[in-house]
Order: structure tokens, then sequence, then C-alpha cells
């Protein structure tokens, strides 16, 4: 079983903080998505869309998430949705939060996501 | 552009997983590996009608090879079984060689050879699952079924386990008419040791289908099994085998669906892959990894894996109330008992699978598999279910796979 529905979601999950695939993490691209796996608590889940892939491959090259989703041209009504799905992520553990910022050059040379095909 | 029509219905875009699932997987989720065929036990119900060794059995080269090859497909982990696949000499290499390369271990025996000292290995691994088989929460029931002996040498095991400190094993039961009573004694039992339940459906595959009609739940026992699920269902693991009972109502968590090529399958001892580990018969056969192209073009080119990978259109059960939520239950079931693949499980809650089973007329030939291993002489403790007289067993007689050939 998942871990229990918390009703502090947004607690665990800030947009507007840098996050990453957590380390222990290992994508599988399949025809619809991804498939998530992690090493370290063995839960296995699932990315329901390419552009949701995209989005957290590129989470780390962003200053934060809201900027990852901007950047892999996520339309604006769509992101509530995209911050629910990685708030789900954050909470099992399949993203984790940034601690080292890139470079701020890095961040500027972070261009448009290119993997949404 | 000229119009080519699909042979096959097109993957939609978006939709539900378990819809995106009927469409198969890039790799399996949930692929089982059987090991070897030999086999100390002679359990009445066994899947793969397991007891002596194949002498085609994949080599320790060739197993390292579907290893490499699986950790290439990201396949994150493997369930482990056979037959007792511990009793292959190179099975503790072949555990660190999996987790050395990605490809995490689950595997199922039925203890023999879970003494202190690999039980206190199997703690100290990481990315390794342990399944200790038990089908009765007391020795009576048990050993019935799975022979004399088999309980003892089981809780031994479990014992061994506990006192290493071993985390998160499971005791994996296949519920039966005669156990059906006991799911709150094996939660006893199982919490006694610290592990985790396992429960799972019987199917009439392999030695399951001589004992099918006498060893499956009643309807009743199945309603009681679905109650008990929905209130204990948080603490015990099913495997999601038991989705044909979400048409009593509320749907079982889990997925819920027939996976059989398309996001389950087996390997078998010789290589051979099936849709599933309870499909061992050649309508299932979709390749070998011996063959070019190995695991990786079976699993994604076979035209059988192709043929599953589409959700079920008609027959009679598209047609019932609660075809989403069970869809149709177990393809190996309907299989193996001689009903049509598109119509009910032979189990059907709604009773539908008696009316078919009543009438398959007298001609009806149930599908037997090609593959028996069943050991050919009696063996050491062997079950009493069919009415043979238990061979007793010798105090001396130190090894239990005493006479077995098991290089
Ligand atoms: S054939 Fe039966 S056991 Fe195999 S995947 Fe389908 S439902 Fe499960
Ligand atoms: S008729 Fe088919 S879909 Fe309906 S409950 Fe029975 S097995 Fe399930």
């Amino acid at each position: 079983m998942t871990a229990p529905a918390g009703p502090d979601v947004t607690a665990v999950f800030d947009p507007a903080l840098p996050w990453q695939k957590a380390r222990s993490v290992a994508l599988r691209p399949e025809p619809f998505g991804a498939l998530v796996y992690h090493f370290g608590n063995r839960k296995l889940s699932f990315l329901k869309s390419r552009t949701l892939v995209a989005v957290v491959e590129a989470l780390a090259d962003h200053p934060s998430a809201e900027a990852t989703l901007v950047a892999c041209g996520v339309p604006e009504t769509q992101r509530p949705a995209y911050v629910k799905a990685l708030a789900d992520l954050a909470r099992s553990q399949m993203i984790e939060e940034r601690t080292s910022v890139p470079p701020t050059t890095r961040t500027l040379a972070a261009g448009p996501c290119t993997e949404a095909v | 552009m000229t119009a080519v029509l699909p042979s096959r219905p097109q993957r939609p875009t978006g939709g539900r997983l378990v819809d995106q699932f009927e469409y198969g997987l890039d790799a399996p989720i949930c692929l089982t590996w059987e090991l070897t065929y030999a086999c100390n036990l002679a359990c009445v119900h066994c899947l793969s009608s397991s007891g002596r060794r194949d002498p085609r059995e994949l080599s320790t080269a060739e197993a390292e090879a579907v290893i490499d090859e699986l950790q290439r497909m990201q396949v994150f982990y493997v369930n482990v079984g056979g037959g007792e696949p511990t009793v292959r000499p190179d099975f503790w290499h072949l555990l660190d060689y999996a987790i050395g390369h990605d490809v995490g271990v689950k595997f199922s025996t039925n203890g023999v050879k879970l003494d202190k000292t690999r039980a206190a290995q199997l703690a100290a691994t990481d990315y390794v699952d342990v399944q200790i088989s038990l089908d009765g929460a007391t020795a009576e029931v048990n050993d019935r079924v799975r022979g004399t002996g088999s309980f003892a040498t089981a809780t031994r095991a479990l014992e061994n386990l506990a006192e290493a400190g071993m985390k998160d094993f499971k005791v994996s039961v296949v519920v039966t008419r005669e156990n059906a009573g006991q799911l709150d004694e094996f939660k006893a039992l199982t919490d006694r040791y610290g592990a985790q339940l396992r429960i799972t459906r019987l199917r009439p595959s392999g030695r399951g289908a001589d004992v099918w009609d006498e060893l499956h739940p009643t309807q009743a026992q199945q309603r009681e099994l679905y109650s008990w699920l929905l209130a204990n269902g948080e603490q015990v693991l099913t495997g999601d085998s038991f989705f044909h009972l979400s048409a009593f109502g509320e749907a079982l968590p889990g997925l819920n669906l027939c996976g059989a090529g398309r996001v389950v399958c087996l390997i078998d001892p010789v290589g051979d892959v099936y849709a599933c580990p309870f499909a061992i018969h050649e309508n299932f056969l979709a390749g070998n990894v011996r063959d070019e192209g190995g695991f990786q073009r079976v699993w994604q080119q076979s035209e059988l894996f192709a043929d599953l990978r589409s959700p079920q259109t008609g027959g009679a059960c598209t047609k019932c109330a609660h075809f989403d939520a069970c869809r149709g239950g177990c393809m190996a079931a309907k299989f193996f008992t001689g009903l049509p693949l598109d119509g009910p499980d032979p189990e059907c809650v709604q009773g539908y699978g008696e009316t078919a089973l009543a009438a398959r007329d007298a001609a009806t030939v149930k599908p037997k598999s090609h593959l028996d291993h069943s050991h050919t002489g009696p063996v050491r403790g062997q079950p009493t279910l069919l009415g043979i007289p238990a061979i007793p067993s010798k105090i001396c007689d130190e090894s239990p796979l005493a006479g077995l050939d098991l290089r």
C-alpha cells in the first residue's frame, strides 16, 4: 500500500523551491509516460504523460518546480494538476528537495524543456 | 497517404493506467522467473508441476546473461520461484549477481535451505525479499496439501528469519477450500514472526488442475474472503490476484486486470517465455531467451504477446455490469477449466462461471500442459490430500533432498 494520503500535502511540497528527481530513483520510459522505481523503498509508481516525464527529468535544471513547468511549456490551466502530481511524487519520495541551487549561469542557460515529444 | 488499416487497436493517449496497461509495456512490471523444476516437495496444487530438474535448464552463464538483459531493460525486480529455487547450487550466486546488476529479487521458497546462516545472510542483503510458502495455518491443514513435515520446515525458516532480524519477509498462502477459514489465524501467525501476510488465488494450473474441483473456495468462502479483504486489505498483500471478487461490489485496491503478456510474464527454467506463470501451455508460449534477440525480442515482438495486448471487446463478460471491475477474471483459470477465454471466470462471483462449467459438454477436453516434471516415484512426506498414504520419513534420513537428482 502506498503512504496514507495526508492532508498536509502542500507542507511537503513547495513548488517555489528547487527540486530534483530523487537520487535513488530510476525512470523507465513507457509509451504512455514512464515507470518510476525507487531503489531505496522499492516503491513503484507511474508518470502518466510524457510531459510529466519531461518535467521530472528537468526539475534539476531549474530554480524551482514552478519554473520547470513554465520551461516545459505546461499550459497555465494545467499547472495545478501538475503541481498535484509533483506533490504526490514528493510524498512518495520519488522527487526530493534540492539543497544546492545550480549556479546562476547554469540556471540561465537552462532553456526550454527539450524532452517533451 | 495510403490508409493502411491497423490490424490491431491503437493505444489511446492519456486515460486510466489500467487502460494503458492493456496495451502492454516496453518491459514487464512483474516478471516471474522459475529457476528450476526441481523441488524437494510434491505439493498437490503446484502451478508448474515441478519435482524433477530438467536437463535443459539454463546454465549459470545463461542465467547471468538474462540478468544482464533485465538490467538493460530496466526490469527493477523479479519474482524468483520454481520448483524450489534454493536447491539450485548457484542460487546464492545468482541472487548476488542480480542485486549487483540493479535487479532486485523477491523469491519464494518452502524454506528447506533457510538455516540460521542463510537467514543471517539474507538479513544483511538489500534488495532481497523472501516469501515462505504455507498453505495452512496449522500443520494438519498445510501438510495435507504440501506434504508431511512441510509446516515444520516453513516455520523453522520463519523463526530463523525473525531471529536474524530480517525485515519485511512474507508468508505466502494460496487460499483453498481447506484454509479459507483460517485467514485470521494466518494473520496471527504472520504477526508472530513480524512478517507480512500475502494471500493469492488458487488456479487450475499445473497439478492444480487435478485438485481444483475439490480445493477451490466455495462461493460462500469467496464472499467471506471478499469481506475479509475489504476489512484487512491494507495490511495484506494479494498480488492483485483476487480482482474477480471486485464484481461483488466495491473494487478491491490494486490493478484490476489480467496482466498476462501485457505487464506480466514467466521465464521458465529452460528459458521458455510464457504469458503468465499460471499459463505453462504451448498456447501461451511466446519464445525462448536463448533465441536470437533474447528476452527483449520475445517480450517486445512476439506475435502472441501482441495479440494479448488489446482490450477485450467481445464475449459475454463485456455485457456484464461488473465488467469494468472484474474484466472477466483470470485467463489461465478459464483456459485450464476448458472455458472460453472471452467468457466468465470459472469462479465468477455472479455465478455465471458455475453455469458455464455445468454447460461444458461431455466432449470438452480440458487443455493440458505439455510439460510435467512431477516426481515419478513416491516422495518423502507425500501430501495426503489425494488419499495416497504418506511415506513415513525415516528418523535417520538427514537430508530432505535425499534421493533427488539435483545436479
Ligand atoms: S492469466 Fe490469471 S494469473 Fe495470469 S495474469 Fe491473467 S489473471 Fe493473473
Ligand atoms: S460475468 Fe464476467 S465480468 Fe461479470 S462478474 Fe462474471 S466473470 Fe466478471
